[in-house]
């Protein structure tokens, strides 16, 4: 179940940031590896949002600087 | 010392009657298509590095990167100085189709959905600042945005940043693509729009314009500079004027002084006369009033038979804020090509109408002379270019 979420959020990465798939690492950092600004974590989010149907504030993209970190956060979302 | 003079080195364009500034030219000699005036086979791909870059840019930013890009190939090796190289490509509503997009997001799907890139779509300046961006130019650039009259008066900002020593070369022009439903809806409204889908300027049957997209970029240039590094001018920016009717809204000023007042200043601002301008290619939108009043105006100034009178919105219909970009290009490539096309659609004289010289039903072949490009929009906005053969002296 946690692979079969990181699969559909590298799907989502992969759409909305027109990056390469294997980049999209567990580790992999937004701003360094994947070229996503503030804007572009805000469209992601939009995007991660409708696909787990879930909600995320504004004050919880503070603390997303990772792939791994998204995964987290959505796991613990679904609980 | 004399005057800087602008002249033009590259031209770059798109409507729905051609892509790229040859099969433009020939698809503006051609039976116009039927219906929208949408530019069916544009391909933004290869303007973008990866679809999020062209996700993010507008359609009349796409435009107007796609134009800017064949004009600076055209233009050649530039070389250009980045602080004295500016951008100012106009527009009538900028990303109207992207806030209509999320005005329907934003009630259906709820506020989170908005998209934190529309403010920076939607703004008139997007094309500039992204053909800015684009190219690395760092000199002023700049929106004007003055509904139908915008292109021409970006234009002819531009031109005079040349001319008064802050730039040597400009991409100057306008971008349209608002096709949008509610858009498209206002114009139904007010009537503007030909009710059977036929634009026909300067004809007795003539009932609206057709909305159309379109984009125009021109690389304008110090003449000095351009001779230095070899370049061939195309044209010349002779003159330029812009005026306002300071009259109504959307109705032109009667008997057309606010259009003679803008022909004749941007005349003697290129040192002619009437008697010596040949050709214009009107502002002509198939609207009864426009045309009435720009014939008028047209007839008052040079009498009869006058200049050869062209509108080339009969194929291209009316891109609003680009259409005195593309008509400019019109004006330019008419000086290369050696023929003024016609226009599209017009078949019986109004008997209304002040007696001008339109060029219909074919082509006309012409010995290239001082030509003028008119552009009035909503708001009483007048703007006239003065584009003249570059004779080599």
């Amino acid at each position: 179940m946690a692979n079969d979420n990181f699969e559909r959020i590298r799907n989502c990465i992969v759409r909305v940031l027109s990056v390469e798939e294997d980049k999209v690492t567990s580790d992999a950092s937004f701003s360094d590896d994947l070229d996503a600004d503030s804007l572009d974590l805000v469209e992601l989010v939009m995007e991660i949002e409708e696909e787990f149907g879930v909600s995320v504030e504004e004050e919880e993209l503070e603390n997303i600087t990772t792939v791994g970190a998204v995964v987290d956060m959505i796991k613990t979302k679904l609980g | 010392m004399s005057r800087r003079r602008v002249v033009v080195t590259g031209v770059g364009v798109l409507a729905s009657c051609g892509i790229g500034r040859r099969d433009y030219f020939d698809g503006l000699l051609s039976e116009p298509v039927k219906g929208l005036r949408v530019v069916a086979d544009f391909d933004p791909s290869p303007h973008f590095k990866n679809p999020k870059e062209q996700r993010r840019h507008d359609r009349f930013a796409q435009f107007a990167l796609a134009c800017a890009t064949e004009a600076l190939e055209q233009a050649g090796d530039l070389n250009p100085d980045p602080d004295r190289t500016g951008v100012w490509i106009g527009t009538g509503v900028g990303g109207l189709m992207t806030v209509e997009t999320y005005v329907i997001t934003h009630f259906v799907r709820g506020p989170k959905r908005v998209s934190p890139f529309l403010i920076p779509m939607m703004m008139p300046n997007a094309a500039a600042a992204a053909v800015s961006m684009r190219f690395g130019f760092q000199g002023p650039c700049e929106a004007t945005s003055t509904a139908c009259a915008a292109g021409t008066q970006s234009i002819g900002n531009a031109a005079e940043l040349i001319r008064s020593g802050r730039c040597d070369v400009m991409l100057a022009g306008g971008s349209e693509a608002s096709n949008s439903p509610t858009g498209m809806q206002g114009f139904t409204n007010m009537t503007a729009l030909s009710s059977v889908g036929v634009s026909r300027p300067f004809d007795r049957d003539r009932d609206g314009f057709l909305h159309a997209e379109g984009s125009g970029v021109l690389v304008l240039e110090e003449l000095q500079r351009a001779r230095d590094r070899g370049a061939a001018p195309l044209a010349e920016i002779a003159g330029y004027a812009s005026t306002a009717d300071a009259y109504h809204l959307t109705a032109p000023s009667p008997g057309g002084t606010g259009a003679m007042a803008c022909m004749k200043r941007a005349i003697a601002d290129a040192g002619l006369s009437p008697a010596d301008i040949v050709h214009i290619n009107a502002h002509g939108t198939s609207t009864p009033l426009n045309d009435s009043v720009e014939a008028e105006a047209i007839y008052k100034i040079f009498g009869s038979p006058g200049p050869a009178v062209t509108s080339t919105k009969g194929v291209t219909g009316h891109a609003l804020g680009a259409a005195g970009a593309i008509e400019a290009a019109a004006v330019v490539l008419s000086i290369e090509r050696g023929e003024i096309p016609p226009t599209a659609g017009y078949e019986n004289p109004d008997p209304e109408m002040a007696p001008i010289q339109v060029v219909a039903p074919e082509a006309v072949d012409w010995e290239p002379g001082p030509s003028l490009s008119n552009s009035f929009g909503f708001g009483g906005h007048n703007a006239t270019l003065v584009i003249t053969p570059f004779n080599g002296e």
